[in-house]
């Protein structure tokens, strides 16, 4: 039997990699939400992302250029989205259904016309930090993981700092806040939406790739599985701050961690309340906890001109 | 007005590229000569998933080749069907174009089929994997078909607990239910019976898409001592990727896992579901529609454990694997699960 040590260690380090698609695509619905526009198509570009970085990592056994297809995927999709949303004014949250729809169709027919079976891939290697990652338990849980995993973490404070720090993050938070008032003092809101659509769809893509060539290094229909539609509900939980959401990702994360360990271990709990805790624990915490946010004002508003 | 419109258009584009990555007719029926007997399948999965809904695929792909070609049989499929509610939907087009046969395959389309083959009395049906032909219920055109995975499971297990030198092995199954639960068991049992002090931690992620979540798992095995690990439905692909990145054995069921990971497959419990269908077309042909219930075994040939030729296993344990395939055909070995 393994020593409580070990099994905490465990545990933190699967839930800190478990986190880590959650947090691109979450940072990117945080960027587009605080802009005003809900994005309910990440699952579906997150698909498309690990579809094309799995793909021509496949193909070019460079995992460099895989991230870069899904940054050019993500680019079209979020593009797409932005124009749907933006520039033709169209209802939000339906047109974020149809584009999950399309990214898990389109995906599905290129796995099926490109591959056609599941394969593996090199992938983004793990890291090594000379000294850090031989630290005995440190190394493990901190200094060890996939490239992938910093760059998901490295993504929150520079998120926080563009939200809170530059003139462009004020001009995202009052395009989500009052667009009418930014409008009227020059702040282009198509222009600002545009850019925070595009890049979370960029980012929700770079969330699919670090499935499909960072932690996995396969790829699958359906491998996202949910997980976009639950980084949405991360952006709730964490009220739309950076900060909030990565706290909500890791919790969820951790608790999926522990509940895998309840198993292993035997415990004496069955498997389907096991499953359920991470989500019914997201739910309390929600509840008793999180203070009740204000969603941005605008937020599902296409903005009109009057 | 453009809002609606350009609504209505995303929509159709997306239905539309979700259909192609479903449904596909393998070859238009030839003109002049006799009908062909046409079969249409709804799978949970895609066609290709390395596990559950490929076994049926490769099925109807042999069992099309052993009756002569697509002028004999000819089959359509309906893949990705996760959707029960579009499962039915998919199952009353295909009885109502007047298909010989339409397969139900996945146990959650149950109570779909139960409505809807009574309103086709000339269709039959196939549902698995269970033992359940609804013919209490008075249906009458429906079979029924299961796999006794468990057989398999065991004679895994044997070689497992063979092959474990920590004694510490790990399953990472889906729901605890169904197909996965008789594989586990026997799995389970066949490692108990040849080693009764090794540990397996059997772990249900609660999914069998998370892909991500199995991946997890697995680590979480090898950190608890696990050097031998085996699952079950189309998620474990995830799994598989971690073993092989840690130098850790694997066992498959379902289909022949060995390609995606030649160095740490050692075998696989293959699924040949032509062992249920052929009797089922035979049947059909002969007028009956139903009410049969068939079983892949070991004893019948549904059942084959196919060893990774790449994998270098050593003789004893492949002699011990062949002995237990033996005993569980002719019976001197029980295995204590039921086939529900």
């Amino acid at each position: 039997m393994e020593s409580w040590g070990n099994i905490l260690l465990g545990i933190a380090a699967s839930g800190i990699r478990l986190a880590t698609p959650y947090l691109y695509a979450a940072m990117g619905e945080t960027l587009s939400q605080r802009s005003g526009v809900l994005n309910l198509g990440v699952e579906g570009q997150m698909l498309m992302g690990a579809f094309a970085a799995f793909y021509v990592a496949y193909r070019t056994g460079s995992a460099g250029l895989g991230l870069l297809a899904a940054v050019g995927v993500g680019l079209l999709m979020g593009l797409a989205m932005a124009f749907v949303s933006v520039h033709l004014h169209a209802e939000q949250g339906i047109s974020g259904i149809g584009f999950y729809l399309f990214g898990l169709g389109l995906s599905d027919l290129l796995f099926q016309k490109l591959l056609g079976t599941v394969d593996s891939v090199q992938g983004v290697p793990d890291a090594h930090f000379p000294l850090l990652s031989d630290l005995p338990v440190l190394g493990e849980l901190f200094f060890r993981h996939n490239w992938m995993v910093y760059g998901a973490y490295a993504l929150v404070p520079l998120v926080w700092f563009v939200l809170n720090k530059t003139p462009w993050g004020l001009m995202i938070k009052a395009a989500g806040e009052n667009p009418h008032a930014a409008d009227s003092l020059g702040v282009s809101i198509a222009k600002v939406r545009y850019a925070t659509v595009t890049l979370g769809g960029v980012l929700s893509a770079l969330g699919g790739a670090s499935l499909s060539i960072g932690l996995l290094k396969i790829f699958q229909q359906n491998m996202t599985s949910g997980l976009g539609f639950i980084a949405v509900a991360l952006v709730y939980f964490g009220s739309w701050r950076p900060v909030g959401v990565l706290l909500g990702a890791l919790l969820f994360s951790l608790v999926n961690a522990l509940q895998l360990w309840v198993q292993v271990l035997g415990l004496p709990i069955p498997a389907d309340f096991a499953v359920m805790a991470p989500y019914v624990l997201t739910i309390v915490v929600l509840v008793l906890v999180v203070q009740r946010a204000r969603p941005p004002a605008a937020l599902t508003k296409p903005f009109v001109r009057e | 007005m453009r809002r609606l419109f350009l609504f209505a258009l995303l929509v159709g584009l997306a239905l539309g590229l979700v259909a192609c990555g479903g449904g596909e007719a393998t070859q238009a029926p030839a003109a002049e000569e006799a009908r062909p007997f046409r079969i249409a399948v709804v799978m949970p999965s895609a066609i290709n998933d390395m596990a559950f809904s490929q076994s049926m695929y490769d099925a109807l792909v042999k069992l099309q080749q052993d009756m002569g070609g697509p002028a004999k049989l000819e089959f359509v499929y309906s893949e990705n069907m996760y959707v029960v509610d579009d499962a039915a939907a998919a199952i009353r087009d295909y009885a109502s174009q007047g298909y010989d046969l339409v397969i139900a395959h996945g146990s959650q389309y149950g109570s779909s089929l139960q409505e809807i083959a009574p309103d086709f009395p000339e269709t039959s049906f196939a549902w698995g994997t269970t033992v359940d032909t609804f013919k209490e219920m008075g249906i009458d055109n429906v079979f029924a078909y299961e796999a006794r995975s468990e057989q398999g499971g065991y004679v895994n297990g044997v070689m497992a607990a063979l092959l474990s030198q920590s004694g510490v092995i790990g399953v990472v199954g889906p729901i605890e239910t169904g197909d996965a639960k008789l594989y586990i068991d026997g799995f389970k049992a066949g490692v108990l019976a040849t080693n009764p002090d090794a540990q397996v931690n059997v772990n249900y992620i609660g999914s069998f898409s998370d892909t991500a979540l199995a991946a997890e798992a697995a680590k979480t095995h090898i950190q608890a001592g696990a050097d031998v690990m085996t699952g079950t439905a189309q998620m474990v692909v995830g799994a598989i990727s971690v073993a092989k990145d840690h130098g850790v054995l694997w066992f498959g069921t379902q289909a022949d896992q060995s390609s995606l990971a030649p160095e740490i497959v050692v075998a696989n419990q293959v699924y040949d579901w032509t062992v249920a269908l052929k009797p089922m077309v035979e049947n059909i042909q002969k007028g009956v529609r139903g009410g049969e219930a068939y079983s892949l075994t070991l004893a019948n040939g549904g059942l084959t454990i196919q060893y990774n030729p790449a994998f270098n296993l050593p003789a004893e344990v492949k002699d011990a694997a062949q002995k237990t395939i033996q005993g569980i055909i002719d019976g001197s070995i029980q295995i204590p699960v039921g086939g529900e």
